[in-house]
């Protein structure tokens, strides 16, 4: 118990640390001068002058259509699967609704996968499609928040800067070089790095077992500091070949967490408001530390019925003990529960653990975290979203003392908010809409894996983790259906750029106000008093929307558990 | 502003960069890891092989599926295969590498507390424990991967009388064995404490070699 809370207490300030370095060395990034060699050259070859200033809205297309057209290349690939090189196993091309699953997935940053990796993917589509678009998706939230962070920071002037130039730098300066060394050590750690596809061994007791092998380390280090979440394996970060030991369990955490928590540091510095950037940080962690508690506290208390079947649960020296059901043993339930309230905070929904397995109130926080969507939040997306919900605060707050609302000194009116609730509403309406329509389809039941609540939980969880760009599944649903690939492929793209484009539009609209002074019915947002109103915000508007859809699924599935009631 | 200069020159980025980051991203990326990685750390790279008489027996990272009694035995895993009779259906295939899977049963599901009872009825049994003997939890449950290398050291514990018996070690001896096989908390903080299985089993033949020859592979 001791050395989790200590485990706990080490990651979250090993990550405070990095936040700060990694959000100095951003800040450079997105306003530093100096154009290195190969930047100047990829300017050339792109043909654009990276001294043009761009609109919100030139800004907005450039990432719209660049993302296009890198899903459009990604699609291709993956149909032409069976005729491309580097496919020693022969698997054949993904079909229509597949293919454009997957590639909306990708370049959303979501990573959902209806297919699993050994049996469908070759080791060239492995590389020319999913790590291509995890490098780029990642970068493109990222550029998509210097873009955001740059217009709050100006005043009477429309420009957030040059969407191409940002692109190639964090490209270049942040998620290459990161990848690479990230992927050394995992190499050093035991993740297999090779051209070859798989091994065939003979086991001790004289089986042939196939080991499918690959890039896998390159393929690791991108998913987790570009919270993309996909995995080489089905099973994601359980395999042991993507997540062979604790270490790298630990070093998985921390990269998801690496540039969201260091992007309110950024933001704190490009505009010389510190203690601003260390309160938006504080909500996050906040929200983080109680979600993280919720889950711990589930999973280690287990589940009853298990120990009326006569397993033993208890923590001991010799055992971690917990609901050990589809989970690993090399990280027990403290890691499993690290990464559980991780992945779906950070949203990038790579799992160590089977959350479909995870007992009612362990598998409400995923759940519940996603839908909130702002707690750390994926690369770039994440901060965005929590400046809407501190948009909405000063709002509401301005509304409560009849004051005309203003943040970071501008004035904030009608057509922010329309975009603001634009975005807000969004969210929901993609989660909860299309998890409807799924309840009403005939052949949602044959899709499920299980029965009674938990098989609610399986469709809501889909359509929260698609919506929210998460990736991560109750992975019993069979998702893999034309109906699913394409609801839940559009859910992913309402979800990514449904939030974006209009942030994008808000920070475009705030970046021509002039500032105004601070005067005495100005709120102060730089205080925690500020950060708990955000807080209260993000899980009221979050409470009242998805309540009802979540008592339905964990809530009732917890109060049946505790009577006994099971299902076949 | 007009919606012309808004995409005005958009066109050529946007296709260049599309494929363009393509081959940066998705292979000089790849490829340059790849080959670094081969030099420095070899053996990691190609995925922890462990041979045996020049033979590969597996990897270290991957648990192998265990039935003899004088092997210690690893979680259960749910694993599917392609039926030898029928390869369009699957059927259990424990710790099948080719296809990593979980049970995905969730906590109320009647099938998983089957399982799970049957399971602890036949550790009972294999090491002869009392009727009403609380079993680990990890021995009794499915892993994640299908592919978990490790057992706990209460289940290794348990485990240890009937392998000593079959292969005729003291006790005490075999559960030296067991400790060098054991490993740590990382920094006696990270992860948990875990006993290798394929590792120990490994270690088990080569001090004294099962006497029942391997069974071919097309059996």
């Amino acid at each position: 118990m001791l050395s989790t809370l200590l485990e706990f207490a080490l990651v979250l300030g090993v990550m405070t640390g990095l936040a700060v370095l990694m959000g100095k060395w951003l800040t450079r990034v997105f306003t530093g001068a100096h154009h290195a060699l190969p930047e100047r050259y990829t300017y050339r070859l792109l043909g654009i002058d990276p001294r043009e200033t761009m609109g919100w809205a030139r800004y907005g297309s450039a990432l719209l259509l660049s993302n296009a057209a890198m899903m459009l290349l990604g699609y291709v690939i993956l149909r032409l699967q069976a005729v491309m090189p580097i496919n020693p196993l022969g698997l054949a091309a993904q079909t229509p609704d597949l293919a454009f699953n997957t590639a909306a997935s990708f370049i959303t940053n979501t990573n959902w996968q209806a297919y699993s990796g050994e049996t469908s993917l070759s080791n060239f589509s492995q590389m020319a499609v999913i790590t291509f678009l995890m490098c780029v998706g990642a970068t493109s939230g990222v550029v998509a928040a210097a873009g955001f962070i740059r217009g709050l920071s100006r005043s009477s002037s429309g420009d957030i800067g040059n969407f191409w130039v940002d692109f190639t730098r964090t490209l270049y300066r942040v998620m290459l070089p990161l990848c690479v060394g990230m992927a050394l050590v995992y190499v050093w750690q035991g993740m297999p790095q090779t051209f070859a596809s798989q091994v065939l061994a003979t086991t001790l007791e004289g089986a042939q077992q196939q080991l499918i092998v690959g890039a896998v380390a390159s393929f690791e280090s991108i998913k987790h500091i570009g919270t993309n979440g996909g995995g080489f394996f089905s099973m994601n970060a359980a395999h042991p070949f993507e997540n062979p030991t604790p270490l790298t369990n630990a070093l998985h955490i921390l990269s998801m967490l690496l540039i969201p928590s260091a992007l309110t540091y950024t933001f704190g510095s490009m505009l010389l408001q510190r203690r601003q950037g260390w309160v938006f940080f504080g909500t996050f962690l906040v929200m983080f530390i109680g979600f993280l508690a919720l889950v711990y506290g589930a999973e280690q208390n287990g589940n009853p019925l298990l120990t009326q079947a006569g397993a033993n649960q208890s923590l001991s020296l010799e055992q971690s003990g917990g609901n050990m059901e589809g989970k690993e043993l090399r990280f027990g339930i403290a890691d499993s529960s690290l990464f559980i309230a991780t992945t779906t905070a950070a949203t990038t929904g790579s799992v160590n653990t089977m959350h479909d397995s995870l007992t009612p109130m362990g598998g409400f926080v995923p759940l519940a975290q996603m839908m909130l969507n702002c707690v750390f939040g994926g690369d770039g997306v994440g901060f965005i979203n929590l400046i809407q919900y501190a948009l909405l605060t000063v709002f509401l707050v301005g509304m409560m003392i009849g004051r005309s609302p203003e943040f970071l000194g501008k004035k904030i009116e009608a057509r922010e908010m329309k975009l603001v609730m634009l975005s807000v509403l969004a969210h929901p309406i993609s989660i909860l809409g299309f998890t409807a329509l799924a309840a009403l389809w005939p052949d949602t039941l044959a899709s499920l894996n299980n029965l009674g609540p938990h098989g609610f939980s399986e469709v809501l969880y889909a359509y929260t983790s698609g919506t929210a760009n998460n990736g991560s599944a109750f992975a019993g649903l069979n998702a893999n259906t034309p109906f699913f690939n394409t609801t839940i492929g559009l859910a992913m793209l309402i979800g990514r750029f449904f939030t974006l484009l209009p942030m994008l539009a808000v920070a475009g609209s705030l970046a021509m106000k002039k500032t105004v002074p601070a005067g005495a019915g100005t709120i102060p947002t730089a205080t925690p008093l500020f950060m708990l109103l955000v807080v209260f915000v993000v899980l009221v508007v979050g409470g009242l929307t998805f309540l009802p859809a979540l008592a339905l699924g964990p809530l009732v599935e917890q109060l049946q558990l505790l009577s006994g009631q099971t299902y076949n | 502003m007009t919606t012309q200069s808004i995409f005005k020159g958009l066109l050529r980025p946007v296709l260049v960069s599309a494929v363009f980051f393509m081959l940066l991203t998705g292979f000089a990326y790849p490829a340059f890891t790849t080959v670094t990685a081969q030099l420095m750390f070899p053996f990691q790279a190609r995925g922890s092989l462990i041979e045996r008489d020049g033979l590969v027996m597996g990897s270290a990272l991957i648990g192998q599926h265990f039935t003899r009694p004088e092997y210690f035995h690893g979680r259960p895993s749910m694993t599917l295969g392609a039926d030898p009779q029928d390869p369009s259906k699957s059927v259990s295939q424990p710790y099948n590498a080719g296809s990593s899977g979980a049970s995905n049963l969730g906590p109320t599901s009647q099938k998983l507390l089957d399982q799970v009872a049957a399971r602890v009825h036949a550790y009972r049994q294999d090491n002869g424990l009392a009727a009403d003997a609380q079993v680990p939890v990890d021995a009794v449950t499915a892993s994640a991967s299908g592919l978990d290398p490790h057992i706990s050291l209460a289940n290794a514990r348990l485990q240890l009388p009937r392998v000593a018996r079959l292969r005729q070690i003291p006790e005490a001896e075999l559960l030296q064995l067991v400790d060098q096989h054991t490993r740590a908390r990382t920094f006696g903080l990270l992860g948990e404490p875990r006993v290798n299985v394929l590792q120990l089993n490994l270690a088990l033949d080569a001090r004294l070699p099962s006497r029942q020859p391997p069974i071919a592979a097309s059996e």
